[in-house]
């Protein structure tokens, strides 16, 4: 089995988020990369006012987006159609790599060029493609660096942002044929870029995501920094885009608010070194882009999000990555740690959702709701409060809930817990009695005794006060009314 | 406006580690002249519950902890996250019960102790201590739920002997999130280790807080670092150092 296919069993982020926690260089590398990546943006949104009517803006404009999800797909559609576009629709990942496969074979083609795509990694595309013996290379270069070592991306931005450049420069030096060792970045790039562009030539299709779709048009909107994603998209004779369902907007003017908070909360630039528009394949008398041009669109427990009235607003997300980037948390043990597709805070809440929380419901507390995630989130995504439903619908789920595997984090000794925990708080006396047994005991719990263990590894117990605030505040006469 | 009166919640984290922090809080508004009440009754705000997905318990001990505090009067609370829980959370709590209109009322009187001082009473502060330096430690929920991000500042300059060096990393989480720090140890040790190291880089030889649960926190962590730093409630040390004595 490949390393990109889920596991059969449950992933375990307890071991894995403690073992990245060991490992001194993903600390240091994601520290790094995510100190530079936070002051990059901040330098973007010096204005607090102008940020706050920016997101204000792109929030709404992605809201009414799913306001309108079922008409705007429909409006896509056609005028994809319109302009000549062939447009498929996917329910599952299975799907979606059947019809990628499909056209591929449909053109004999065995070699496809891919700009980066996150939804051609939730269907773990170039596995499935590999399998049935088609070349699938990627070509956005830290795509490109984890493809070469096996790995799949740790964050969703920057891919291969967990190595340093000397990791980078020994995968070079053994993967690449008649490359030689060298710590130069410039040169490392050149590297790539010298097997890339044969690439480029010798395939016979390429891929890539989109980032907006936008339903008035049928334009596929894709941002990105390296010029390969326009490569993949116009040289070889066909181009699949892929996207999420998600992804469609109304008009062409409601791309640009989005673009500009996107690429400045991503990666602190004002814009992107490519912004590409694609509508239709090469006309008549057209001397370059690709003879055809298919759109799948892909659902994969997206309708099922949309479903939820509360949690709908998780498909705002435009993938800019700054929740990552602003995670205490992700900051300390890296993406690959969430073993999922998409890590950190948005993860947490996309994940439990299309893999079922019976399976990821430890993943909605992996977070110390600090709301830093939300606090800097360019589309308003309220992704705290998104974790604590979470939170619920794993242990205590609404009736009729829609969420997949809703109760799946149920646990006899919580419920248990909680319920000794209101029976204490709902009666002064009782909670009286508690405080005063905590204090007279507390000298005799041993500090490494059961889940105190936990708290006091690192920190030295806890020593309760000899009075409480309510006997200090009897004593000072404190009125009670 | 001045109110005549306010209720005082004192949350459950103060009542058992940090009781001289909530009385500082008491002192402190008794000296502008107003009286506080402090309900017997109260326990928790609810939160731990709140956050952990149990929204029946924690509506439960909301509910209780709401028909204490009858009068229109302003509650003031000495934390930022349990004043957010209040303020913030209990309308959600609610949202959809008989209760909620009520749940909505009772949040609109719900203030932050430091934001109660500093805006609402307009404080002036004479120091009265020796020189000293401390250094600041903003709580998340104080700061990202409750908008505390000047007042204490602004409470902290009015005292004429008191340098405050900021921390590099101001705004970072603690790391300690409720039951975060126990379901997830490694990694709440992992942030609380960097805030220590924070902390201990600025000299200072107390760390300053709005919120005992970060301060129980941290001051854990530097206890255990042997760390000769005091973890001190804002109110504390505010009141403290005005005293007359």
């Amino acid at each position: 089995m490949s390393a990109e296919s889920p596991a059969p069993s449950a992933p375990d982020f307890h071991a894995a988020s403690s073992k990245a926690l060991r490992d001194p260089s993903i600390r240091a590398n994601f520290r790094r990369a995510m100190d530079g990546l936070m002051s990059k943006r901040a330098a973007q949104f010096p204005d607090s006012v102008e940020w706050n009517t920016l997101r204000a803006i792109a929030a709404s404009v992605r809201a009414r987006s799913l306001a309108k999800l079922p008409e705007l797909l429909e409006a896509l559609e056609a005028k994809c159609v319109a302009n000549g576009l062939k447009v498929h629709w996917a329910s599952t990942t299975g799907e979606a790599n059947a019809i990628v496969l499909g056209i591929l074979r449909g053109h004999g083609a065995t070699r496809l060029v891919k700009g980066k795509s996150m939804v051609s990694e939730e269907m773990h595309l170039n596995d499935f493609l590999a399998e049935n013996g088609v070349e699938s290379l990627e070509t956005d270069l830290g795509e490109y660096i984890i493809q070469l070592d096996g790995e799949t991306p740790s964050h969703i931005i920057m891919p291969a942002i967990h190595k340093n450049r000397q990791q980078i420069a020994r995968l070079f030096g053994q993967k690449i044929r008649d490359a030689v060792y060298t710590e130069d970045v410039d040169a490392l790039t050149a590297t790539a870029r010298r097997v890339l562009r044969q690439k480029f030539f010798e395939a016979e299709a390429g891929l890539s995501g989109v980032n907006f779709a936008v339903a008035e048009t049928g334009t596929l909107c894709l941002v990105e920094n390296e010029g390969n994603g326009r490569m993949s998209t116009h040289v070889p004779p066909v181009h699949i885009a892929v996207m999420g369902l998600e992804k469609v907007v109304e008009r062409l003017e409601d791309v640009p608010p989005l673009l500009t908070v996107l690429t400045r909360s991503a990666t602190g630039q004002p814009i992107s070194t490519y912004f590409n528009m694609i509508t239709a394949p090469r006309g008549p008398g057209e001397k370059d882009g690709p003879r055809e041009i298919h759109l799948v669109i892909l659902d994969n427990g997206r309708s099922r999000i949309f479903s939820d009235p509360e949690l709908q607003v998780t498909l705002r997300c435009i993938r800019c990555g700054a929740c990552m980037n602003h995670c205490p948390v992700y900051t300390r043990i890296g993406g690959h740690a969430y073993e999922a597709i998409y890590p950190g805070p948005i993860g947490m809440v996309l994940t439990p959702q299309t893999e079922g929380l019976a399976r990821r419901h430890e993943l909605p507390h992996a977070s110390s709701l600090c709301h830093a995630c939300a606090e800097i989130c360019p589309v308003e995504i309220p992704i705290t409060r998104l974790l604590v439903r979470l939170r619920k619908e794993a242990a205590r789920p609404s009736p009729g809930s829609k969420v997949l595997g809703a109760g799946g984090g149920r646990s006899r000794l919580e419920d248990l817990a909680w319920a000794g925990w209101k029976a204490a708080h709902v009666s002064p006396l009782l909670y009286q009695a508690m405080t005063t047994l905590v204090r007279l005991a507390s000298p005799l719990i041993p500090s490494k005794f059961g889940p105190m263990k936990a708290w006091t590894n690192v920190r030295s117990k806890p020593r309760p006060a000899r009075r409480t605030l309510h006997d200090l505040a009897r004593e000072k006469g404190v009125p009670d009314a | 406006m001045k109110p005549e009166a306010v209720y005082f919640f004192g949350t459950c984290v103060v009542d058992l580690f940090f009781p001289e922090a909530g009385l500082a809080g008491i002192e402190l508004l008794e000296r502008e002249g107003v009286r506080v009440v402090f309900p017997r009754g109260q326990t928790c705000c609810a939160q731990p519950a709140f956050n952990c997905g149990y929204h029946e318990e924690a509506r439960a001990v909301a509910r209780s902890q709401m028909a204490l505090f009858p009068k229109p009067i302003p509650v003031v609370v000495p934390s930022g996250s349990c004043a957010g829980m209040m303020k913030h959370h209990y309308p959600d709590l609610f949202e959809g019960t008989p209760e909620h209109a009520r749940a909505v009322a009772f949040a609109s009187r719900v203030h932050e102790l430091t934001q109660f001082l500093a805006v609402v009473l307009g404080v002036r502060l004479a120091d009265r201590g020796e020189k000293t330096t401390v250094t600041w430690h903003s709580s998340c929920h104080g700061l990202r739920e409750m908008g505390l991000e000047t007042e204490p500042k602004a409470l902290l300059s009015q005292l004429s002997n008191v340098t405050v060096v900021p921390l590099k990393r101001e705004r970072e989480c603690c790391g300690f999130g409720g039951t975060f720090s126990v379901r997830y140890p490694d990694i709440s040790a992992a942030m609380v280790a960097d805030k220590v190291a924070d902390v201990a880089g600025t000299s200072a030889p107390t760390v300053l807080s709005a919120d005992a649960a970060c301060l129980l926190n941290i001051g854990g962590a530097l206890g255990a670092a042997g760390a000769a730093v005091r973890p001190r409630h804002l109110a504390d040390f505010l009141w403290e150092r005005t005293r007359e004595r």
